[in-house]
């Protein structure tokens, strides 16, 4: 059916890239986000040492030629573990978000789809999922499955399900009365023919946008959760663990908290510059700014 | 309006419902027995039938969860696993340091967030608006735990403005202000960074409306116009903000009392987390919903009072 394909919006990552383009801080955002995925992905490689090799004698040794961010307090190497923790943080936070939006998402155009009852329903059970500390919900379902690298993925994204919900929800609602909905059902498209073709790629936008805005907000949880004692269990290099680690001596040695905290923080910066950048640039009542 | 705040409440109380059902849930799908959970894997069988008893495990599932649903709605928030006290008993001891902490990151951020907002509104897309906007970013993206570590070397160790000091020195009011100062300032910087962005966006939007030109042309002084006109009238995103944000507060109040070393809610469910006291647990979770909810309710009958509209509708 050819005729389908002229419904979509034009190349869309050409409108992408001249988004990120217009906007120097977002693309500052998108480079840096993808190095530090890049990091994670070649961790083995790039990483000088194993993140879990113990040198006794260099226990708590202030940054060398061999250890270029010294060690850790078991001697292990900082930036070896602070390369691989980046797999752990992006690994866990991508999964969880990404799982969050299918969900969120799907329930979303759902309630706005169908709308009456259903909308309803769905609704009133995100409002429910909202009145939780999306923190202290994390921390309790962690606790109570155990921490590990799914559960952990399970309540990042049980947190974050419902801002996807209501994100998808409305556009879904303004695209359900445009004309070429009304048309693909005069041809007798299937309900999740016509949710899946032609609403789907008119919201992905907004969902985007929301979704590299909580990577930043999973990724800020996961590290949390790893500072508390929730995160995947030691000896696995994890940022938070690492400055959960290192607290005890920050006095001794305030490298232990401080390289894993700027690894923390360049991340974070990253992903709210691209977000925002996006956000303003896809928001039609700034775009003429 | 007494109509508009009842059916405010009326909708507020089924989420409430519901918040209690996910709780009840949530605590119930945990792989494993509570009673081996809190008695050890070593534990007699008697022992653990005695506890599931105790518990009401042995009950039906949905005998379970009515009589969940009618003690809490009744105020009872059950007993520590640990301790066997009422956990409303704890709460209510530590509440008034989170409520104070609370309070105090409030203040800092509107007392710091307003007037870098109207600032980098009134200064649009020069280097001042830009580095309060850069400042904002920075502040969304610290961790609360992470800017907590950095204040604490900075101003305990490094300059020893600021004691660090356990729950002893309290008594003292002086004593307690003083640790305050940075617990407050770590809250405060994540509200100071929403209340920044919420107050300059708003303000460009005033900016713009009829009234705000009809000001200007009437020869109102470009201050008081900021001050007095705009606003007042950007002050509405500010109460939403407050509200919509409180979750992330709690969230960061967990991690800075944790790393401050205060007393108060946050403090406690870490230490039932260590001690795997899942009651407490729960309970707080319920509490805290509850406060989400309630100041939900409070935020839109604010909004009524402030904007006859809201209350017609």
């Amino acid at each position: 059916m050819s005729a389908t394909s002229t419904l979509h919006p034009p190349g869309r990552l050409a409108r992408f890239a001249r988004l990120c383009w217009r906007r120097k801080a977002a693309s500052a955002g998108a480079l840096i986000t993808l190095l530090m995925l890049l990091v994670a992905i070649f961790a083995p490689w790039i990483a000088p040492h194993d993140p879990n090799e113990q040198d006794i004698l260099s226990r708590m040794a202030g940054p060398s030629a061999d250890y270029l961010l010294g060690n850790d307090t078991y001697g292990r190497d900082i930036l070896s573990r602070i390369i691989w923790g980046a797999r752990v943080s992006l690994f866990i936070g991508v999964t969880a978000i990404g799982a969050a939006m299918v969900i969120g998402g799907t329930l979303g155009v759902l309630a706005g789809y169908f709308g009456g009852k259903l909308d309803r329903l769905i609704m009133a059970v995100m409002d429910m999922l909202l009145s939780f500390p999306s923190l202290v919900m994390g921390l309790l379902v962690v606790a109570v499955l155990g921490p590990t690298t799914l559960n952990l993925i399970i309540a990042i994204a049980f947190t974050a399900i419902a801002p996807f919900a209501r994100i998808a929800r409305a556009p879904t609602m303004a695209v359900k009365q445009r004309d070429f909905i009304e048309a693909g059902r005069a041809l007798g498209y299937s309900d999740l023919r016509i949710m899946a073709v032609h609403v789907l790629p008119n919201i992905l936008d907004e969902i985007m946008v929301l979704g590299s805005l909580w990577l930043a907000t999973a990724i800020r949880t996961e590290a949390s959760l790893s500072f508390i004692g929730l995160g995947v269990r030691p000896p696995t290099a994890t940022w938070g663990g690492m400055i959960r680690d290192g607290f005890e001596n920050m006095l001794d040695a305030p490298g232990l908290v401080i390289y894993p905290s700027i690894a923390i923080l360049i991340i974070m910066v990253a992903l709210n510059l691209l977000g925002d950048g996006l956000r303003d640039a896809t928001d039609p009542k700034l775009r003429h700014e | 309006m007494l109509i508009y705040a009842l059916k405010r409440l009326l909708v507020a109380i089924p989420t409430l419902l519901g918040v209690l059902t996910i709780v009840f849930f949530l605590v119930r799908v945990a792989p494993g027995d509570p009673a081996i959970v809190i008695l050890g894997e070593s534990a007699s069988q008697q022992a653990i039938e005695q506890l599931r008893q105790q518990l009401g495990l042995d009950q039906p599932l949905w005998h379970q969860y009515l009589d969940f649903m009618t003690s809490i709605l009744q105020g009872d928030f059950g007993r520590s696993m640990i301790s066997n006290q009422p956990v409303l008993q704890e709460v209510w001891r530590v509440l008034p340091y989170t409520i104070e902490l609370t309070l105090a990151a409030i203040v800092v951020g509107i007392v710091l967030g307003l007037p870098l907002g109207v600032i980098a509104a009134r200064y649009r897309n020069t280097w001042i608006d830009f580095s309060i906007r850069f400042f904002s970013l920075l502040g969304l993206s610290f961790p609360a735990f992470i800017s907590a570590i950095l204040l604490l070397l900075a101003f305990s160790i490094q300059l020893p403005w600021f004691p660090v000091i356990g729950e002893a020195s309290y008594a003292d009011p002086l004593k307690r202000a003083a640790a305050l100062v940075l617990p407050a300032l770590n809250l405060g910087l994540i509200m100071v960074a929403y209340i920044t962005r919420v107050t300059r966006s708003s303000m460009l939007t005033v900016i713009s409306e009829d009234y705000i030109r009809t000001a200007r042309a009437k020869g109102v002084p470009a201050r008081m116009v900021v001050w007095r006109h705009t606003l007042r009238n950007a002050l509405i995103p500010i109460v939403t903000v407050i509200g919509l944000y409180l979750g992330v507060l709690i969230g960061n109040s967990v991690l800075t009392e944790m790393v401050f070393n205060r007393p108060g809610l946050g403090k406690l469910i870490v230490i039932a987390l260590n001690s795997r006291d899942y009651t407490t647990l729960q309970a707080m979770l319920v509490i805290y919903a509850m406060v989400i909810v309630l100041a939900n309710l409070l935020t839109d009958l604010l909004y009524g009072v402030i904007d006859p509209k809201v209350r017609n509708q």
